[in-house]
């Protein structure tokens, strides 16, 4: 069965076309790299399929329901659908316990002790269980972003969206937390991640998708797709990427 | 893929627009339709009473004395625009001499065009720096001063000997005014914004008070309305923020604790009573304070009490810039080896001034509300002036119409100042973001 | 830092060794120690001066400075006070303290209302509706556009402009048109809305005449109260357990509002209210509402709201757009998100500029004195009149507003150190 399915998807902000026939399928299991110049449209993709935005024509299909207006469809994908973002956005006023433990509280209706042996159980496995009674202001950016990986998966997803969740970090802290996001690669979680890590993509990807200007120009399997790029547009990025590092 | 650039119809326009603003919910639709119909019941008998029932001209008897009969037969239904077009002299300049009124008008204007001018960015950039022209500047305030000492020398000569100085005076004087020119010429080449408020406070006093270049002298007793509310506020800031910024210096202070302890005790007073308290102050316990014989009128001490409330206030929003610098600036003036006072007028004021500007603004605009409060201690100011004109028999029922008019006066001014603190805000803002 | 206390490296074995200041123009302590010498000498210098001229010119005027004047008869009419007063008897300290009771009572009320209707406003600003948006957008601009005194002089003109009591309005005739059919008709059956009464000697409003029953009524609402705040417990606690939240708002409901309904119809669903009714040229009974506290009250609840308004909008944008979006990712929906994420944000934002705007409405009230209303400003002020002690009267109102506005900055100080964000 297959996990995402968006088909003929189009976004426009006013009158700016920022998503143009999008059609992307992810099967359960698959890891899915997305990549792109910055304005690519590759976060803005990433947004529609937890509906963080909306899109206005074509429809995307998440582990089953369709995405539309309706607040119990909504309710459904949030639920199974996991997110990680650049700025980490943990909620400042409460403990990384309490980050951990609020959805799986008011949204899935748990015991708080159950509740809170969960989070501890995910926080062991980022490797921060002693940081559970701080608070997000006193923690690294790197550890952060490991609190925001373990709420995410404290909602038992079964996708996890990743929006470039390591452009915020110090490069010291970047190998925690892309070790994190491996080791979740290999427990056989549906991952989609926005990132302009190569390493991480050639490690753990199926596919790279490759985003320009709202379009999906290229995807394959990262060998193909860094080795031999087809199209202009990704030898330029190519390029400006390995000089970049 | 797909060359289209244009969004489907139903995505932009004023239809959708129309939808997602007014109608984008049940409840949004009946918000909208609710306030629909009230701002209309509102606005259509705003427009009944204060346009078309309005009543703009009432006759006179023969003696001059104005008669309000209709006026008080429409009432309820029609605005009686004339009483504002009966007295709108008073409630402008007060009783300032009648056929010298062009001056508090000229006045006015001045105000306003130094608001403007101050708004303009070139004016605040630094000047002509040359030696000739700091002794342009120096030479004046010796001449001021020159004038000043033989004023005081023959003070102590008249008080404590009974004897006059066998000095030129009349010349003196010229050469007082003179020096006062050239001050002003060389602080508007040096500083162009200290020269132009100098220069126009300095012109705004010398109209107002008369008596010299064949002005005829008109007492401060007689000043009123729209330029004493002006006077207030402004004067009033110009005085209070050279002692705010030493105030915030102070406070920041941390060689100098008894100091700082002083500016904080003078600071938190201040801001922890009513204005009304201070202005009561200035006009029962200022004259208390007075050796005996020595008198101050109402309007300087009101405007003292001004400038000792507003420079408080202020001091907090400079020191607010000050704190909102990074600390890298004072290390690496530090490093550069300047001295305290070199480190501060040259890195740290310059810097947090200009990031105190939109805050300085909003709290220009509290004061300018603010010096209507002298309307309790018995000054003319504008909001006084329209109650005097309401203790008029005939017009003492039209108090709706005059309080309208002098709120429209307030707002004009009020949100002329605060849309330009916003833009400068957003100004800030996007410099800081980029 | 209670974990620095044990590094080695602060409890060194060597304490840094003190220097001693040099009397030197070179050394900086000597150098700040003369500057404060000499400011504080001059700053000293010039209040003696002023003490040494008050004294002179006190003399002068047989005036005697000290509190004495408190113990004698005041013989100052005043309109409305909370506590009794008799102008022939009573002292001018306890006209002043009835002058603080009266400040206090239009601050206290003032910053209820207000902060409910600058939330309100705020709230509007941020609404969806563009329509919502612009209208309060443009009453918090008029608002802050126009001095505070002016529209205290408009409301209290506007209020003399009621008609005398023999021709006062009633509310209930007020109330024309369909939108509000309905409350005129329930509140004319009960005789509440034509008891309500306008004009220029007051707002007259019915009060309830009290009865055994009432106290009964009082005891099922209080009863109601405990039991909804042990519900609440309760349904944290099965919360906690289970995972599954008990309803809270229909018991709520049920014990606040149905429970006491229910013995009020049990005994028989007495109403007796007090109604206002016209003797002579006044009225008698009921509660009055003077024409100066209602146009001071009027007046610094809606100019204040202004303000508040601002601040409750910017607190809520204050929480990142980032807040939202990531609670919405977890699954919770706005209700939600609203309670548990962005309200407690957006308090920790608003307290500092919600206390200077408390501060502000305090010492606003001072304005009292140009409508009439006999706060603790307008009776210092006849005060100092009367008796010449203009040092004392003005000393009274400082350390009565200072000690207000000390209180205030204390407890929102508390408050907001209490619910400080943990930062690094």
């Amino acid at each position: 069965m297959n996990a995402i399915v968006l088909d003929k998807v189009n976004k426009w902000y006013g009158t700016m076309h920022v998503l143009r026939d999008i059609s992307l399928t992810v099967a359960t299991g698959e890891k899915v790299v997305v990549c792109g110049p910055s304005g690519s449209g590759k976060s803005t993709m990433i947004r529609c399929i937890n509906r963080l935005e909306t899109h206005q024509e074509g429809s995307i299909v998440v582990d089953g329901t369709e995405l539309t207006d309706d607040l119990r469809s909504l309710d459904t994908i949030r639920r199974e659908v996991g997110m990680v973002f650049q700025s980490f956005n943990l909620f400042p006023h409460l403990t990384i316990l309490e980050n951990c433990t609020l959805a799986p509280i008011w949204v899935r209706k748990m015991p708080k002790a159950e509740a809170e042996a969960l989070a501890m159980s995910y926080l062991e496995r980022v490797k921060i269980p002693e940081q559970a009674k701080k608070y997000p202001g006193q923690l690294s950016g790197g550890q952060q972003q490991r609190v925001a990986i373990a709420r995410a998966l404290c909602m038992r997803p079964k996708i996890m969206l990743f929006d470039e969740p390591t452009s915020a970090l110090d490069p010291e802290m970047i190998k925690e937390v892309l070790d994190t996001m491996i080791g979740l690669a290999q427990s056989g979680m549906t991952m989609v991640c926005v990132t302009h890590e190569m390493g991480f993509a050639r490690q753990v990807a199926d596919r790279v998708v490759f985003m320009d200007r709202g379009e999906i120009v290229e995807s394959g399997p990262p060998s193909t797709l860094f080795e031999a790029p087809k199209t202009d547009r990704l030898k330029l990025f190519l390029s400006q990427i390995l000089r970049g590092d | 893929m797909s060359d289209r650039t244009q969004p489907p119809a139903g995505l932009v326009g004023p239809i959708p627009w129309l939808r997602k603003n007014l109608f984008g919910s049940w409840i949004s639709t009946a918000i909208t339709l609710l306030l629909i119909y009230l701002i209309a019941k509102i606005v259509i008998a705003l427009f009944a009473w204060g346009v078309v029932n309005a009543i703009w001209r009432v006759p006179y008897n023969q003696n001059g004395i104005a008669q309000t009969a209709i006026c008080q037969d429409a009432k309820g239904l029609g605005a009686c625009w004339a009483v504002i077009g009966d007295k709108y002299r008073l409630i402008l300049f007060g009783r300032f001499p009648y056929d010298e009124q062009w001056r508090p008008a000229i006045v006015v204007v001045l105000f306003v065009a130094l608001f403007v001018l101050s708004t303009i960015k070139a004016v605040w950039r630094k000047g002509i720096v040359s030696p000739a022209v700091r002794y342009i500047a120096l030479a004046g305030a010796g001449l001021i001063l020159l004038d000043n000492l033989a004023g005081l020398l023959e003070t102590i000569a008249a008080v404590g000997f009974g004897q006059h100085l066998p000095l030129p005076f009349d010349l003196l004087a010229i050469l007082n005014t003179v020096g006062k020119c050239l001050l002003i010429a060389g602080l508007l080449l040096l500083w162009p914004a200290i020269g132009v408020w100098v220069g126009t406070l300095a012109l705004i006093l010398v109209l107002m008070f008369g008596g010299i270049l064949g002005l005829a002298p008109v007492a401060v007793d007689y000043w009123g309305g729209l330029p004493i509310t002006l006077i207030l506020a402004t004067f009033g800031l110009a005085f209070a923020f050279p002692i705010a910024v030493l105030v915030a210096l102070g406070r920041r202070s941390t060689q100098l604790p008894a100091v700082k302890m002083l500016c904080v005790v003078y600071v938190e007073l201040i801001r922890g009573v009513p204005l009304i308290s201070v202005l009561f102050m200035a006009s029962v316990m200022f004259p208390l304070f007075m050796p005996p014989g020595i008198n101050v009128d109402k309007l300087l001490r009101a405007q003292i009490a001004v400038i000792l409330f507003a420079a408080a206030y202020l001091a907090e929003v400079v020191r607010g810039g000050l704190q909102a610098l990074p600390k890298g600036q004072t290390e690496a003036a530090d490093a550069m080896g300047l001295s305290y006072w070199q480190k501060t007028a040259f890195i740290i004021l310059p810097q947090a001034l200009r990031l105190v500007i939109p805050p300085l603004v909003n709290t220009f605009i509290g004061f300018f509300k603010d010096t209507s409060l002298v309307l309790i201690i018995g000054l003319f100011d504008l909001l006084t002036m329209g109650k005097i004109a309401l203790s008029d028999p005939p017009w003492q029922s039209f108090s709706t119409e005059v309080y309208i008019t002098l709120a429209a006066i307030y707002i004009v001014f009020c949100y002329g100042m605060s849309r330009y603190s916003r833009g400068l805000e957003q100004e800030l803002n996007k410099a800081r973001g980029r | 830092m209670s974990a620095t206390a044990a590094d080695p490296r602060v409890t060194a074995a060597r304490k840094a060794p003190k220097r001693r200041m040099r009397v030197s123009w070179s050394d900086p302590r000597f150098r700040a120690l003369v500057w404060q010498f000499i400011i504080l000498g001059i700053v000293g210098g010039i209040v003696w001066y002023l003490v040494f001229n008050t004294n002179k010119n006190l003399a002068a005027r047989h005036i005697a400075t000290g509190f004495a004047f408190l113990h004698r008869v005041a013989g100052i009419p005043i309109g409305e006070s909370m506590i009794s007063y008799e102008p022939s008897v009573d002292t001018y300290g306890r006209a002043l303290w009835i002058g603080v009771l009266n400040t206090l009572k239009v601050a206290g009320i003032g910053m209820v209302l207000a902060t409910i209707l600058g939330t309100l406003i705020g709230i509007g600003r941020l609404s969806g509706n563009w329509l919502m948006a612009k209208l309060t957008g443009f009453y918090v601009e008029v608002m802050r556009d126009i001095p505070l005194l002016l529209q205290l002089l408009f409301w209290y003109t506007a209020l003399q402009g009621l008609p005398a009591p023999r021709q006062a309005w009633r509310v209930a005739e007020l109330m024309d048109g369909a939108t509000f059919h309905l409350f005129h008709e329930t509140f004319a059956n009960w005789q509440f809305g034509s008891g309500m009464l306008l004009s220029n000697r007051g707002s007259r409003i019915p009060i309830l005449n009290w009865e055994p029953a009432d106290n009964w009524i009082l005891a099922a609402f209080v009863v109601g109260a405990i039991g909804t705040f042990l519900w609440n417990g309760h349904a944290n606690r099965r919360q906690e357990a289970t995972g599954i939240r008990p309803k809270v708002w229909p018991v709520a409901f049920g014990l606040l509002l149905v429970l006491p309904l229910a013995v009020w119809a049990g005994f028989g669903a007495p109403l007796n209210f007090e109604i206002p009714t016209l003797r002579g040229f006044n009225f008698q009974g009921g509660g009055t509402i003077s024409p100066e506290y209602f146009a001071l009250l009027l007046g610094l609840v809606l100019y204040t709201a202004g303000y508040i308004a601002e601040i409750v909008r910017s607190g809520i944008q204050a929480v990142a757009q980032g807040q939202w979006e990531a609670a919405g990712a977890l699954g919770l929906r706005r209700g939600a998100i609203l309670r548990h994420i962005v309200l407690p944000q957006a308090l920790r934002v608003v307290i500092p500029p919600m206390t200077s705007q408390y501060l502000n409405l305090t010492k606003n009230s001072s304005l009292a004195v140009a409508i009439g209303y006999q706060d603790v400003v307008s009776i210092a002020n006849t005060t100092l009149n009367q008796t010449g002690q203009a040092v004392e009267g003005i000393a009274v109102i400082m350390a009565v507003f200072l000690t207000i506005s000390l209180s205030i900055s204390l407890f929102m100080n508390w408050y907001n150190a209490h619910i400080a964000l943990v930062g690094r």
